[in-house]
């Protein structure tokens, strides 16, 4: 049960994820305004820009955590791997299974570390316990817990550290093998050291998984992303290669905004 | 100097300073409220506490015009009273017991009247199963073979011997009455209805109407041999007055020496006295014996109202708060539940009873237990029916605690659980109900001490004087939802101002509405502890 078998060898898809002309409203407020962008398969994707820009609404409405808001519609669609997100055949639980997520504030349950990992089986009704077991211990490997852990599994996940809950929650996320997972900011509530830590998993994580992730920070885009997409007010202004966009942005705004000369 | 550095440093701005009265001022609030809360409890407790306190015995002789009278008693109270000219008086309230003598136990003596004051370490106190008790020194006992006098060197060895004896016999009769009789009087009712349903022939109902008739009489004739048994042992005492009385021994309950006791001796007696108060049953229209079966049917009711009451006020609360879309509707409902919580209680009382007792109640026997019409089984009060109006009394509390206790949970949490690909009932069931359970047990905890408390609407549904069985007892099918019951709440309104002898259920009163908050205690305090265990196994981080 090695991770790298269950990955069929195949070339990555190009437009894993394809955003189509999409429009997103909170009730009056337009939050997005007609994005148009491709996410490769096993990539790293960095949404930058700044507050309110829209780039959390954007990943929010990769797994449809946005219909939960009252009042909320969109235009356009989001196609994962050729299927509109959208679609009535597609069950939101379904879809959420698919697409992993790891929040800005890490949010463990208030349960065992253990219980915390196979949340998501459980809810699948999986509940045999050699799947459970081995589970925890491939979900805790790949984030970087197993060793600081693996002698607790059964405390509470409230006597871990602020980064050791936030690679909990990492684990909860990949627990069920999803093949996306999005990050909303994932270390803006973490100190310097914790923070790396977390960057080199996601950097680990790169090969079974398609990352997208938020951040504000720019060195960590620089460090962790293959791509990166610039969003102001709503729009997506640049999206190209991490090092192009960095070393050689084509827009004026993407340049001002990551030399912090943005106003 | 010092002063002046102290002040320059830690000086308040004048806004503050102007702030300051009103810090008093909500200081006083708190005060006042704790202070009455406080004196409230300690006059409930000393009051409660010294009716069990056994007080000494002594001897008056009282002017009576030309002759003098013996009185013994203690003194229960010191009053004044205005006498013919305007001038106030001392009187005493002396319990004098004896109310089969005297018709009154107590009676007033002018303290200008009395002659002489003296305790004798003779004067015993006779606690009786009827007229309460008898203060007189002991003569004799008297029994078919003879006679023991006072003076023997083992008379109260043989009385102790005698009032343990008695207590034994009392026990066993008890016993034949209550359970053999009662089951066989069940049985042959139960043969009536069977006739009535047409089950069984008439010939076969008449031979085992006969047959259970026939142990019915043995039984009967045993009991009354017991009983009979104990009327022909006597215990002679005499009274203040002199005369001498004869006190059949199965009417003795015990024998105390006032005056001969030291304070340990009386320690033990006022804990003998409030340990009987809390094991037995009530006696002469409750103003003696105890109070057992009030606080049974107390907790039982307590128990089962929080038994109906918690999943009600929980689903209600979770529908309002997690899958009703928020909107005026929702808004109109939970001020109508936040309404039902100011409803005067006698209002649910009048409508448990239409709504539980006569349409519920009888809509059940004429379904189930049609044979044993037009007596009522669930169509009249009862315990069920009881619970059931103070669970609707309570909900409000219940869904208003549990709906906070939703809301509290964060967002975050719910987020990630359905990111989980956990579907919305999931969520609820395994993140936000687990996490919100202690906020939930506040409620009941407090729907719990506001039903325990609660007497007006039991008046209507349920709650009696005297209620000769228990709600759950060893009789098939043990637990009898329809039997009424006793409460402790009616029971100190009963004593004090339903009783024959208002001034006899005095200290009753104190003692019964000084175990009715011990009980409300320890149920908040057992669901406290459970709480707490919760909380610390649920505990929610703060982020």
């Amino acid at each position: 049960m090695s991770a790298s078998s269950q990955v069929p060898e195949k070339a990555p898809r190009p437009d894993f994820i394809r955003v189509e002309d999409f429009s997103f409203h909170y009730g009056e407020k337009q939050a997005i305004f007609g994005i148009d962008m491709a996410i490769p398969e096993n990539e790293i994707t960095a949404l930058i820009g700044p507050s309110g820009c829209g780039k959390s609404t954007l990943l929010r409405n990769m797994n449809r955590m946005n219909d939960l808001i009252d009042g909320v519609r969109h235009e356009g669609d989001i196609r994962l791997d050729g299927v509109s997100l959208y679609d009535p055949s597609v069950e939101v639980i379904s879809l959420r299974k698919r697409v992993g997520m790891v929040f800005q504030k890490y949010n463990p349950f208030a349960k065992s570390i253990y219980e915390n990992v196979v949340f998501s089986l459980r809810v699948a009704g999986r509940n045999g316990k050699r799947e459970l077991d081995e589970t925890v211990e491939r979900a805790l490997r790949d984030s970087a817990l197993w060793d600081e852990v693996k002698d607790r599994l059964h405390d509470s996940a409230f006597g871990l550290s602020g980064g050791q809950q936030q690679r909990l929650c990492i684990a909860r996320a990949i627990a069920n093998r999803p093949e996306i997972l999005l990050m909303d900011e994932p270390c803006a509530a973490l100190d310097p050291l914790a923070t790396l830590k977390i960057e080199e998993l996601i950097t680990t994580l790169k090969n079974r998984y398609t990352i997208v992730i938020v951040t504000h920070n720019m060195e960590q885009a620089t460090r962790c992303s293959d791509r990166t997409a610039f969003l102001y007010m709503g729009k997506l202004i640049e999206y190209g290669k991490t090092v192009q966009i960095f070393e050689n942005p084509k827009q004026e705004q993407t340049e001002s905004y990551i030399t912090g000369r943005f106003s | 100097m010092p002063a002046e550095i102290e002040n320059s440093r830690f000086a308040t701005t004048g806004r503050s300073r102007k702030g300051e009265p009103l810090v008093w001022l909500t200081a006083a609030g708190l005060a006042v409220g704790v202070i009455m809360a406080l004196g409230l409890f300690l006059l409930i407790l000393v009051k409660g506490a010294s009716s069990f306190w056994p007080k000494r015995i002594e001897l008056f002789e009282v002017k009576r015009g030309e002759t003098s009278e013996m009185i013994a008693g203690y003194v229960t109270q010191t009053q004044e009273r205005k006498d013919a000219e305007g001038k106030p008086v001392e009187e005493l309230q002396i319990f004098r017991g004896n109310k089969d003598v005297s018709g009154e136990a107590f009676i007033y003596v002018d303290v200008r009247d009395i002659v002489s004051r003296s305790a004798p370490e003779k004067l015993l106190l006779f606690e009786r199963l009827t007229y309460g008790p008898a203060i007189g020194e002991a003569v004799a006992i008297e029994t078919k073979d003879g006679r023991t006098e006072a003076a023997a060197a083992d008379f109260m060895g043989k009385l102790d011997a005698l009032i343990s004896k008695s207590e034994e016999i009392r026990a066993k009769a008890l016993y034949i009455e209550r359970k053999q009789i009662g089951k066989i009087s069940a049985e042959i009712e139960e043969i009536g209805f069977d006739l009535k349903a047409d089950r069984i022939t008439e010939a076969n109902a008449a031979a085992r109407k006969a047959e259970l008739e026939k142990q019915f009489a043995t039984l009967k004739a045993e009991a009354d041999g017991l009983n009979d048994g104990m009327a022909a042992t006597n215990i002679i005492y005499r009274i203040a007055d002199g005369r001498e009385r004869p006190l059949p021994s199965g009417q003795l309950l015990s024998v105390y020496t006032p005056n001969s006791t030291g304070f340990f001796g009386r320690l033990g007696e006022a804990l003998r006295r409030a340990w009987h108060f809390l094991k037995e049953d009530p006696r002469e229209a409750n103003t003696e014996g105890g109070v057992f079966p009030a606080i049974f049917g107390t907790v039982v009711m307590t128990l089962v109202m929080s038994l109906f009451v918690t999943p009600f006020g929980v689903i209600a609360a979770v529908y309002l708060r997690e899958y009703a879309k928020q909107g005026l509707m929702v808004r109109i409902v939970r001020i109508c539940v936040n309404n039902l919580a100011g409803v005067p209680s006698i209002v649910f009382g009048v409508f448990g009873l239409a709504f539980f007792v006569y349409f519920v109640g009888a809509g059940i026997d004429d379904t189930f237990y049609s044979e044993k019409l037009p007596t009522p089984t669930f169509g009249t009060p009862g315990i069920l029916w009881a619970s059931l109006t103070l669970a609707l009394l309570t909900l409000p509390v219940v869904i208003v605690a549990t709906e906070e206790a939703l809301s509290a949970v964060p967002r975050g949490v719910r987020e990630a659980a359905l990111a989980c690909g956990a579907s919305k009932w999931q969520t609820i069931q395994r993140i936000v109900l687990p996490a919100s359970l202690p906020g939930i047990l506040t409620g009941v905890i407090l729907a719990m001490a506001r039903g325990a408390g609660e007497v007006a609407p039991l008046m209507l549904v349920g709650v009696v004087k005297l209620a000769p069985t228990l709600p759950i007892d060893g009789i098939a099918p043990f637990i009898h939802a329809e039997r009424k019951f006793m409460h402790l709440g009616f029971h100190i309104y009963d004593l004090g101002f339903q009783s024959p002898d208002a001034e006899a259920a005095k200290p009753f009163v104190y003692a019964t509405a000084l175990l009715l908050i011990l009980v409300v205690v320890t149920l908040n305090l057992t669901a406290i502890l459970i709480r707490n265990r919760l909380k610390k196994r649920f505990a929610v981080s703060s982020f």
